[in-house]
């Protein structure tokens, strides 16, 4: 018999170990495909953009070849007992191979894996760069007079004379290098090696934003379609934090009238009865006029509805859309249309198409699964840019 | 030997007494290395089968499951035997004195099933007798791979040799040729009797007569044209073969991934293919050799004799029933019994010409069902699991279905298009269903990223009706 002494290496790495970081790096790639729908917890959107969203997972699965499940699987056991009789109710067994190795557990075999799963951890910032990265969106164009009101201190250059507390000292030493290196009997400083960090002022233009979601909260929207739209709303704001340093959110939900919410109360409620569009634009209009300045304020309007309108309201709705495309940035209207599409324009979208082709700066998107977030997200932002507007391919918009 | 742990030199001394004793009851091994592990060690072996493997991520989800399972304490890993010359075995260095003069002896047992069983020389005549080194090596080249063609490439690879790891041909030699480009042009002469006297028997013409080969064979070779023959020219089990052979634009460090892949589970075929018998072998031997050493001190022959009841028992303590075999229990049970009815050199003979399927069918008889217990149940998906049969055929084929083909359902090449598209198919009629469609599509996806060409696979669905995957022929 031989043996080796020393197997203390063995300890010193894990092959183990380091094919589960492989497999967890796949499955944030694999949650990348999939953010709409882990988008889920209340509050999301007026929370802190540095918070974090937590994503349960299952394992990922190699698949090979196997046969399906068939409705009964037949196995071999040992014990007493005739043909017949019944075992196990509602069986929790799960007869695998038996365990590898000298384990010997004959009970039941391969019991209980545990379903083991992952709770992996994503910065809301970090999905936001994947999704800029991913759809190739342009940042944003604020309004061209912008208000120029905060004055800053910018640093730019150095000068060899200057405040105490201004003083570069990597940069000093430096010189003080160059000038030793140069000279026969150096001393350590003198005065002509001290440089100090220069500053100017300059008048920074304002970047902050106000957006408005809007969402009809009639009896004919589900709560599939406000999931959908709460992940479109999620995503739309950030995409505006990208751009502005401060944006202030306001929530309106309208059914035949509008009311203002909290971000909270928002994705809650839900009415009943019809729908008059025209009052949600009204309370923003008023909101605008009253708080605001249209001239100056980039302000944003998304709105989230299921299309129907009543026929009446089709005047109303659609003066106060053209007085806020007027004002506004920008105004972007989502259908929310799970299941078919429909053929026939709804009330809404002939409303939005006809305004667009007036020239003003609204357009129109379908969300009919989580998956055209995307698309209705890339085409908001590349229009909004004033860029080309490029739909995405099969995009459901004309 | 270690001296870290107190009595490690008794069992060396052990060791040494036991091998001796094991040549003078007339087994025969190649000389057995083994070393202590700590169980992080022999966590390793058990997720990846082999110490020093090609790494893949789902060697990591293997990896965690099993890492929750020891720390439940369902598993405990005693010993692991690579068979070669020599065999390496490794042992868990917490086991105590007692366990480990029993796995000693466990380790003899093998040692001496893998140089006489017919399966496992044939693979050390192909393969060679140092598995450990050539899949450290495999591992080494795969990781130089890694460094030159990046991670996204290898793993694409990887995805698709170890998704059809099962699916090789033990048949065929390891070393196979390319088939004969030409129809009528025999690639080689067959290469033993056996060979030989199959070609020969009625029936088994090279092309069967109503192949599309034979057909348009028949009139160019009147003209004495050479025909080229079908790829594949009979439907072709080796899909790792055949993709490392065939696949268009293969270039040779794939098909060295998938080679490796196919040569590792040339390895791990026998090991599958005979487990019962060579558990049970073990058992046998491990059993005998404990009750022959009377050099053993008392105590440390009652501990040993203890571990070895909790390993060759039939159900969990406490438990009165079993809805699975273990594996040590059955083979012990058997080998026992032939040994008693047959005599020891009747019992080499089994060991060293027979796999599970033959042992069983051939050595499980009706007294010994009744004595151990055993039944076939049914577990049904929406309810109860209750006893079938006690029948011993139907016994004996529930006991073999997970082994047939390698465990694997029966996938084959059956045609590939003049496009380069590739066409499998499973025999479902063979298999009594069809193949999990979710599944089987993603590995169609994984085949068709290194075939390169469209990938197709006809099988049935619940229902019986014919489906061919993909469903969609270009995935978004």
């Amino acid at each position: 018999m031989t043996a080796t002494i020393d197997t203390a290496w063995y300890d010193l790495f894990s092959r183990g170990a380091r094919d589960l970081l492989r497999h967890n790096s796949k499955v944030r790639e694999a949650v990348h495909d999939h953010l709409p729908e882990l988008i889920a917890g209340p509050d999301l959107i007026t929370g802190s953009a540095t918070r974090t969203v937590q994503v349960p997972l299952r394992m990922l699965e190699h698949a090979r070849f196997r046969l399906a499940d068939s409705r009964a699987r037949a196995g071999v056991g040992q014990g007493r007992g005739q043909p017949g009789d019944v075992l196990q109710t509602l069986d929790p067994a799960r007869a695998g191979a038996a365990e590898p190795g000298k384990g010997g557990d004959g009970g039941k075999g391969g019991s209980a894996d545990g379903e083991v799963s992952l709770l992996l951890e994503f910065s809301v910032d970090e999905v936001m760069d994947w999704i800029w990265e991913e759809l190739k969106l342009p940042d944003l164009k604020p309004k061209p007079n912008t208000r120029v009101d905060t004055p800053e201190l910018v640093r730019e250059g150095l000068d060899k004379h200057g405040a105490p507390s201004r003083l570069d000292r990597r940069r000093t030493a430096k010189e003080a290098i160059k000038r030793r290196a140069a000279q026969e009997n150096p001393v350590p400083y003198v005065n002509g090696d001290l440089r100090f960090r220069q500053v100017v002022a300059r008048s920074r233009p304002s970047t902050s934003a106000v957006v408005f979601f809007v969402i009809d909260v009639s009896a004919s929207m589900t709560e599939l379609e406000r999931k959908l739209a709460k992940s479109f709303f999620f995503f739309a704001l950030h995409g505006l934090r990208r751009k502005y340093a401060k944006v202030a959110t306001r929530f309106i939900a309208h059914t035949t009238r509008a009311w203002e919410f909290t971000e909270a109360e928002f994705f809650q409620v839900s009415g009943s009865g019809g729908t008059i569009a025209s009052s949600a634009m009204r309370l923003t209009l008023e909101l605008v006029r009253a708080e605001l300045d249209a001239a100056i304020d980039n302000v944003y309007l998304f709105y989230a509805s299921d299309g129907e309108n009543f026929t009446e309201d089709r005047g109303p709705a659609s003066a106060a859309l053209t007085e806020l495309g007027g004002m506004l940035n920008y105004i972007g209207y989502i259908e929310t249309l799970p299941g078919m599409p429909r053929t026939v324009d709804t009330e809404m979208r002939r409303l939005c198409g006809e305004l667009q082709r007036r020239g003003l700066p609204i357009a129109s998107s379908v969300l009919a699964n989580p998956d055209d977030v995307w698309r209705a997200l890339r085409k908001f932002f590349v229009q909004e840019a004033g860029a080309v507007a490029v739909d995405a391919p099969g995009g459901p918009a004309r | 030997m270690s001296a870290c742990r107190g009595g490690n030199g008794e069992l060396a001394d052990y060791t040494a007494r036991l091998e001796a004793l094991a040549i003078e009851l007339g087994m025969d091994f190649y000389p057995v290395h083994f070393d202590l592990v700590p169980a992080s060690f022999m966590l390793e072996i058990a997720v990846y089968g082999l110490p020093v493997r090609m790494r893949h991520w789902s060697f990591g989800v293997s990896y965690l499951h099993h890492l929750v399972r020891q720390h439940m304490g369902h598993s405990k890993i005693f010993e692991v035997m690579f068979p070669g010359d020599p065999c390496r075995a490794f042992m868990l260095e917490q086991n105590s004195l007692a366990e480990n003069t029993l796995v000693t002896a466990h380790v003899l047992g093998h040692a001496d099933f893998a140089k006489n069983n017919a399966l496992f020389t044939r693979f050390i005549a192909m393969a060679g007798s140092n598995i450990l080194e050539q899949s450290a090596a495999r591992s080494n080249r795969l990781e130089r791979a890694l460094a030159a063609h990046g991670q996204q490439r290898v793993e694409a690879v990887l995805d698709a040799a170890l998704a059809l790891e099962t699916h090789i041909d033990v048949d065929q030699p390891l070393h196979r040729d390319r088939y004969a480009e030409f129809v009528g042009l025999k690639s080689a002469a067959p290469a033993d009797r056996f060979g030989d006297r199959y070609a020969r028997l009625a029936g088994e013409a090279d092309v069967p007569a109503n192949h599309p080969a034979a057909q348009c064979a028949s009139p160019h070779a009147a003209q004495g044209a050479a025909q080229r023959m079908p790829l594949p020219p009979r439907p072709e089990p080796d899909l790792l073969w055949f993709l490392a052979q065939y696949a268009p634009e293969m270039a040779d460090w794939e098909r060295d991934i998938l080679l490796a892949v196919r040569e590792e589970a040339f390895y791990f075929q026998p090991i599958h293919a005979c487990q019962i018998m060579n558990e049970g072998w073990a058992s046998y031997w491990h059993a005998r050799l404990l009750r022959e050493a009377h050099f053993l001190p008392p105590d440390l022959y009652l501990s040993a004799i203890k571990a070895h009841s909790d390993v060759v028992r039939p159900f969990a303590s406490g438990q009165q029933l079993a809805l699975s075999l273990n594996p040590y229990h059955l083979g012990f049970s058997m080998w026992e019994h032939i040994i008693e009815r047959h005599g020891i050199e009747k019992a080499r003979q089994i060991c060293r010409e027979e796999d599970d399927c033959g042992f069983i069918r051939n050595y499980l008889d009706s007294e010994l069902a009744e004595q151990l217990d055993l039944f076939v149940y049914q577990a049904r998906k929406d309810g109860d699991t209750s006893i079938v049969s006690r029948d011993l055929h139907a016994i004996r084929e529930a006991i073999l279905a997970p082994k047939f083909n390698f465990g694997a359902p029966c996938v084959t090449v059956s045609s590939v298009g003049a496009d380069g598209c590739l066409e499998l198919r499973h025999d479902h009629l063979r298999d009594g269903r069809g193949l999990d469609l979710a599944q089987a599509e993603r590995v169609v996806e994984y085949v068709a990223r290194i075939w390169r060409r469209p990938v197709s696979l006809h099988t049935v669905d619940f229902r019986g009706v014919i489906r061919v995957l993909p469903t969609r022929r270009n995935p978004p």
